[in-house]
């Protein structure tokens, strides 16, 4: 291309990049309405379409073109093979997984630039080098929460002094880094030590963290990639990236917040203390039996009901259930029965996981109610039906101050005037914390996988109208 | 641009996705992160500049992997959002069920 052509690609590339820009935060904006969320997806969508293809003007035909379209049809062929084929229960890892890509991809931009030699200043030098050891620790800590999620990985590594170690990683990986940034050395040895520590600092971080906060660290490396693309961004003078990867920066923060809210957790908490997996935590003494029912007769108790609040947890998602839960509820609704569905912020794996199962099934989103919305509601209901829910439902939340999970923004199931349980066994819940809920007079377990003891429900409610 | 826009942009763009974030309602939570994670397959744009200007073996494996995992992160990022919201759908047509609110 002459140097006229290619002031002109790109001076049209920025302009178009002005635009994406606009589409994404606009896209993100619908996104926050379940009526305007699906068109938000599709405004964003098309703003990385026109992004791409602009782009392209910017290449010449060389060897290096044919890679670029060689990696994208590679790239985007796997993630959109893997995408439309992953099960909704399996949701949080893939984003794990995606996510951790483009973490990847910020530390690939970081990592071409710095093994050049020198950067043209300390400024573009240092954002580049954070950009790189972001995205690298984003990109191997996803991969592990990835591999946690898919169930790859089973056990939670810890060791004395792991946290001490991290910091001494991270410290070193800052040193070299501040050598690379300033010009002091930028040797290739020097490029690859920070890059292969920033990675080993994303596993040693990542892999102590037990299963129930996933989430939270999830949404923690959303943010961070966000950053180092807006790093990246600056270091290649690229407004979109700039302005898009910050949006997800503070967007993700917020959210990672939100999280680490409802679950009572701070997010020091969460990267550091290692609960979510611990089985050791001293529960209070819980006094009662629990009691169990056929389900004939819970059928019977609900197609009598006035008023029934369904809680839906990761067991149901775990048993798929969630057909066969709204089948049961609209059995309901047509005996007159008023149905609504309570969900916990962190129901399932994720906030927000259990809605997306439930409109999968066909839920109206207008029978779904969340924590704040119903808690009030549970006192005029007649019967609550917990289906695979533990520590979203457990009242020593509200008045055991040695539990570990006291403090924790619960569901007041335990307010209702009957409360059906259905529980594959009689085993803790994720925090391995006893359930006062299910000791109560006014409980009863109704023991199975979801997706059967659903189906025994219906079978009962049918019999009895 | 200079450091000074720079660091403006960086503060408004910051601005911007925490107003528009906080008006979300949970049942959204999921599907937004996962909107918020294709949104930084932007990246994509930058892996391919970084693989056009490559040069050399090192530089042009790096490059192509980055491209590779960028296009991962921008078409599932979409793929898995889309799938999700278009499951949402509202009942405002029939009668409200059960009858509250």
């Amino acid at each position: 291309m002459s140097s006229l052509n290619s002031g002109l690609a790109a001076g049209i590339v920025q302009a178009a990049y002005i635009l994406v820009a606009a589409l994404f935060i606009m896209g993100l904006k619908r996104m926050s309405s379940p009526s305007t969320a699906r068109g938000g997806i599709l405004w964003a969508g098309m703003g990385m379409v026109i992004a791409t293809l602009v782009t392209y003007l910017l290449g010449d035909f060389n060897l290096n073109l044919a890679l670029v379209l060689i990696a994208t049809a590679v790239g985007g062929g796997f993630a959109w093979w893997t995408g439309k084929r992953v099960a909704m229960t399996d949701m949080p890892q893939m984003i794990a997984l995606y996510n951790g890509m483009g973490g990847g991809a910020a530390a690939a931009i970081a990592a071409v630039e710095l093994y050049r030699g020198p950067t043209e200043s300390p400024v573009f030098g240092t954002l580049a080098v954070l950009g790189g050891l972001i995205g690298a620790v984003s990109f191997s800590g996803s991969g592990i929460a990835f591999g946690k999620l898919q169930g790859l990985i089973k056990k939670s590594f810890r060791f004395g002094g792991q946290q001490f170690v991290n910091m001494l990683l991270l410290a070193i990986a800052v040193a070299l880094g501040a050598m690379i940034a300033t010009g002091m050395n930028t040797s290739p040895a020097v490029v690859t030590a920070f890059f292969v520590l920033a990675l080993v600092l994303g596993v040693t971080m990542t892999l102590p963290i037990g299963g129930a906060d996933m989430p939270v660290v999830i949404s923690l490396y959303n943010a961070l990639t966000g950053l180092a693309v807006a790093f990246e961004g600056f270091v290649l003078q690229n407004a979109a990236m700039i302005i898009a990867g910050m949006v997800v920066g503070s967007a993700g923060t917020l959210l990672t917040q939100l999280m680490a809210k409802a679950m009572n957790r701070s997010l020091g908490n969460v990267l550091f203390s290692g609960f979510g997996e611990s089985s050791s935590a001293a529960s209070g003494p819980v006094t009662g039996s629990m009691k169990s029912i056929e389900a004939a007769d819970a059928g019977v108790m609900m197609a009598y009901a006035q008023k029934v609040i369904i809680v839906p947890g990761y067991g149901m998602a775990v048993g798929q259930a969630q057909h066969k839960v709204w089948e049961l509820a609209q059995l309901l609704q047509n005996n007159g029965v008023a149905v609504k569905f309570a969900i916990h912020p962190v129901a399932g794996r994720m906030p927000g996981h259990m809605n997306v199962l439930l409109a999968e099934a066909g839920v109206p989103y207008d029978i779904i109610a969340d924590l704040e919305e119903i808690n009030a509601e549970f006192e005029t209901s007649d019967v609550a039906l917990i289906i695979g829910a533990n520590d979203v439902v457990n009242p020593v939340a509200r008045n055991d101050k040695s539990s570990p999970i006291y403090g924790m923004p619960i569901l007041n199931a335990d307010k209702a005037k009957n409360v059906i349980v259905i529980k594959r066994g009689q085993g803790q819940g994720f925090s391995g914390i006893e359930n006062a809920l299910f000791f109560l007079d006014n409980t009863r377990m109704l023991y199975g996988d979801a997706q059967g003891a659903v189906n025994q429900l219906i079978q009962g409610v049918k019999s009895s109208g | 641009m200079n450091g000074v826009i720079a660091i403006y942009i960086f503060m408004l763009a910051a601005f911007t996705g925490y107003e528009v974030i906080s008006r979300v309602p949970v049942i959204l939570h999921t599907p937004l992160m996962s909107g918020s994670n294709f949104v930084h397959g932007i990246v994509l744009v930058g892996a391919m500049v970084a693989l056009f200007n490559a040069h050399g073996m090192l530089e042009l494996s790096i490059g192509f992997v980055g491209v590779i995992l960028a296009a991962g992160n921008a078409v599932g990022g979409y793929v898995v959002t889309e799938r999700m919201l278009e499951m949402f759908k509202s009942s405002n047509k029939k009668a409200p069920a059960g009858g509250h609110h």
